[in-house]
């Protein structure tokens, strides 16, 4: 089963425009086990980061002090970065789990 | 308090064996999926009792990921004994488990709604301690089975991230 897009939300709020939609990307987080690979990822304005969550849990990619992306059990969800900076997050039930967003303008 | 501390240790004690050295009595197989099962449901148990008496948003959002995260586990857990032909076996860890578990629904239940709240928090604080304890030094040491290894760790990744979150929603009701 193909994985659905179960969210599409805008990071962070701000009237930054999305830059060079052309050679936007999608990049791809799979969770397996409570552990998001890779942890880190590097990524500029207007790419999309996809969550994969394998997991038979629910997880959630939760910026600090920002946006969240609901990722149901065996669902994955995506976040359109629109904003330069470094971002940390975790999940809001297994703050445990940890990763961290470097966006490049 | 006491009796908290007191039934804590009396698990502590039947975890490590009656004479207290550390692997004297290792678990077996059957009975490490039992204890495993056991602790999952009564954290369910106790995260019913929170949803139902609880008006605290954080603390019945934390009860909630109990129930479906608890019940998610010994799912695959149920999936795993039956796919290995094992049949869970009850024991004197269980039992204590369940006999302190009792102790504290009934403590919990003369707490009003505030008092309920951080009583129930602390005592998840706890409890996830206490299991994330024994399956890191006993339960995953004797699991002999690779499988039953395997999601027993997953578990203590999994329960090692519910006290994170209940140590969190313990400083948001101070
Ligand atoms: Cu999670």
């Amino acid at each position: 089963m193909l994985p659905t897009r179960a969210a599409i939300l805008a990071l962070m709020l701000g009237a930054a425009a999305v830059a060079a939609p052309s050679q936007a990307e999608t990049i791809e987080v799979t969770i397996d086990r409570l552990v998001y690979a890779p942890a880190e990822i590097e990524a500029k304005v207007g790419d999309e980061i996809e969550w994969v969550n394998k997991d038979a849990l629910v997880h959630t990619a939760t910026l600090k002090g920002g946006a969240e992306v609901l990722l149901p059990a065996k669902k994955s969800g995506s976040l359109l970065l629109q904003e330069p900076g470094s971002f940390d997050y975790i999940c809001r039930y297994h703050p445990n789990m940890k990763g961290r967003i470097t966006v490049r303008p | 308090m006491t009796i908290r501390l007191t039934t804590a240790a009396t698990v502590i004690a039947l975890l490590f064996g009656a004479n207290g050295a550390i692997g004297a009595d290792k678990p077996t197989d059957p009975q490490i999926a039992h204890i495993a099962y056991t602790a999952g449901v009564l954290d369910i148990e106790a995260a019913k009792q929170a949803i139902a008496m609880s008006k605290n948003k954080a603390v019945v959002e934390f009860a909630e990921t109990m129930v479906r995260d608890h019940d998610a586990v010994n799912k695959q857990a149920l999936d795993l004994v039956k796919k290995l032909n094992v049949t869970p076996e009850d024991n004197d860890t269980s039992k204590a488990l369940s006999q302190a578990a009792e102790t504290k629904r009934q403590e919990l239940a003369k707490l009003s709604a505030a008092e309920f709240d951080k009583a129930y928090v602390e005592h998840e604080v706890a409890y996830h301690k206490q299991v994330n304890g024994a399956l890191e030094t006993l339960l995953i040491p004797a699991a002999q089975n690779g499988e039953l290894k395997g999601l027993l760790e997953t578990g203590l990744k999994l329960f090692q991230g519910h006290q994170q979150h209940a140590e969190h929603v313990a400083t948001e009701l101070k």
